[in-house]
């Protein structure tokens, strides 16, 4: 499946485990509670989120990642970006990768403006570099007229719209979006596909986390599914997605 | 080929790996608007919604002067140190930078978990960023401290010139501090729970409110320990730049303690923070 290639490896996941302690109440448990849980009773379980899952990623791939709520791909997201951390086998990146979700830095209180640059501080731009940004970032989230409101006033959509914006300001080597196309409106998702599909070209490997098979279809050029934990199928988009859909 | 190999011979790291001290260190540096500018926003976004905005920065020290000084200038009446209102004034003032930079830089990773998952940047930042925030809010306190020493009748003196290198001092004490405890409340979260009885015996064994020379002159032992309680000594240092007379001589030798507390734990901080770098927004 695409392993003999001259392109160059971007990502490569080594036979990933990742297991999580669950109670069996649905609560996660912490290292400390979970030893004293044990000795009392048995309801702590193990959840094995990824069971051994490998691929290469090349340089200019879009890929996507579909399957059902609950078969790991928001799992193997996090542990491609280094924030869930493989119980065995390892993965490695040419860059680190970054998962579009600059939205935490920002303070609603403040406005729009200011959450430009504090967001742009926090991916690492320099405040000139933001400077001259500002107005695209501005005319992508088609907020000019509301950038100078606390952002505690924004609706969701135009919240996330910000968000999207900005996260994709910068040029990703590497960027993993995980279900953010679902916001905004008809308007916005086919601006923030072509933004995807621009961040492609330039050399970047795109990562896309959907439930909607239009939008993978529409930006993804190969589609990773996940059933359960294990990878069941990677492969073009067209091929993946019928089987898949068929599978239901 | 293995893909690990495969990995190895195409130049890819590994995912998550901590960088070595020096290269870590030069990107916290890099990174330096950013904690400027957080915690320049913090200190706006948290006034944003009150009427006085901004002057809360000064007033809520001032009130708790004015509290602190009250009650304890009543309950001390005859041992009460002279120049008592500049006395408790600093002694306050400085305190409260340490106590504030002592609670927020101990929740800085865990009470900014969603940032630190969702962004790679060192981590280091963000308790640098609390202790900016809270030496950007004690700055216009020193303000304060020189103008009250005016209005009591101090003539301005050359050598308030050293309070320059004292907070830069006592800046790298509080980020020491905020650095080590931070880490210890991502391992023990109850910590958080425990740090207001830390800031409390803080503050009744440090000095800020009385003066222990008065209170036990002839008590050599008590004197001695006092002499290595490092908050004593930057509010002595402190004191004894801004107020006259006799009582507040200061012993030279406490600028070189301080300066060793705050190489020290600086340094320790520094070293005992990264060294968790791949830990902090994990789940478990």
């Amino acid at each position: 499946m695409g392993e003999m290639t001259d392109r160059k490896p971007v990502v490569i996941v080594d036979d990933v485990h990742v297991e999580y302690r669950v109670l069996a109440t649905g609560k996660r448990a912490g290292v400390a509670d979970a030893r004293k849980l044990l000795e009392r009773s048995r309801k702590l379980r193990k959840v094995h989120a990824l069971k051994g899952v490998s691929f290469t990623a090349y340089e200019n791939d879009s890929i996507g990642v579909i399957g059902s709520n609950g078969s790991g791909k928001s799992t193997l997201m996090r542990a491609i970006v280094g924030l869930t951390p493989a119980s065995s086998g390892a993965i490695y990146a040419s860059a680190r990768p970054s998962l579009l979700g600059v939205g935490a830095a920002l303070l609603k209180e403040l406005s729009g403006e200011r959450n430009i640059m504090l967001g742009g501080l926090a991916m690492g731009f320099t405040r000139e570099e933001i400077e001259e940004k500002f107005d695209d970032i501005v005319d992508f989230a088609g907020l000019r007229d509301f950038i100078d409101l606390p952002m505690r006033t924004y609706s969701s959509g135009m919240t996330a719209r910000l968000k999207f914006a900005l996260a994709t300001a910068r040029d990703h080597e590497i960027l993993i979006v995980d279900e953010a196309l679902a916001v905004g409106d008809k308007d916005f998702r086919q601006r923030s596909e072509e933004r995807i599909r621009s961040i492609r070209d330039g050399a970047g490997t795109v990562f896309l986390v959907s439930h909607s098979m239009g939008s993978i279809r529409d930006t993804c050029n190969r589609v990773l599914w996940l059933n359960k934990g294990v990878l069941e199928m990677d492969g073009s988009p067209d091929e993946v997605i019928a089987a898949y859909e068929t599978s239901k | 080929m293995s893909l690990a190999d495969n990995a190895a011979h195409e130049g890819l790291k590994r995912v998550g790996a901590r960088p070595p001290f020096g290269v870590y260190m030069a990107e916290v540096w890099r990174r330096r608007q950013f904690i400027y500018s957080l915690a320049k926003f913090r200190i706006e976004s948290e006034n944003q919604r009150n009427r006085l905005g901004m002057g809360w920065v000064v007033l809520k020290p001032m009130l708790n002067a004015l509290v602190y000084g009250l009650i304890f200038g009543f309950l001390m009446a005859d041992s009460r140190p002279p120049n008592f209102v500049q006395f408790i004034v600093i002694g306050i003032f400085m305190f409260e930078f340490f106590a504030t930079t002592f609670s927020n830089g101990a929740k800085s990773i865990t009470s900014n978990n969603a940032l630190v998952q969702s962004l790679n940047f060192p981590r280091m930042s963000l308790p640098l960023s609390a202790v900016t925030q809270r030496l950007l809010q004690f700055l216009p306190c020193v303000v304060i401290m020189l103008l009250l020493n005016l209005i009591m009748g101090a003539a301005p003196k050359v050598q308030w010139i050293l309070l320059i290198p004292l907070i830069a001092l006592y800046f790298m004490f509080n980020a020491g501090v905020a650095l080590i405890t931070a880490r210890l409340t991502v391992h023990f979260r109850d910590l958080s729970q425990l740090l207001p009885f830390v800031t409390r015996l803080a503050f009744y064994t440090s000095g800020v409110f009385f003066s222990i020379e008065r209170i036990a002159p002839n008590n050599e032992t008590i004197l001695r320990i006092f002499d290595l309680i490092p908050l004593h000594e930057f509010m002595s240092i402190a004191r004894g730049l801004l107020i006259d007379g006799a009582d507040y001589e200061v012993n030279p030798m406490y600028w070189l303690y301080a300066t060793v507390w705050s190489v020290l734990l600086l340094t320790a901080g520094a070293f005992y923070f990264w060294a968790a770098e791949e830990r902090y927004g994990r789940n478990d």
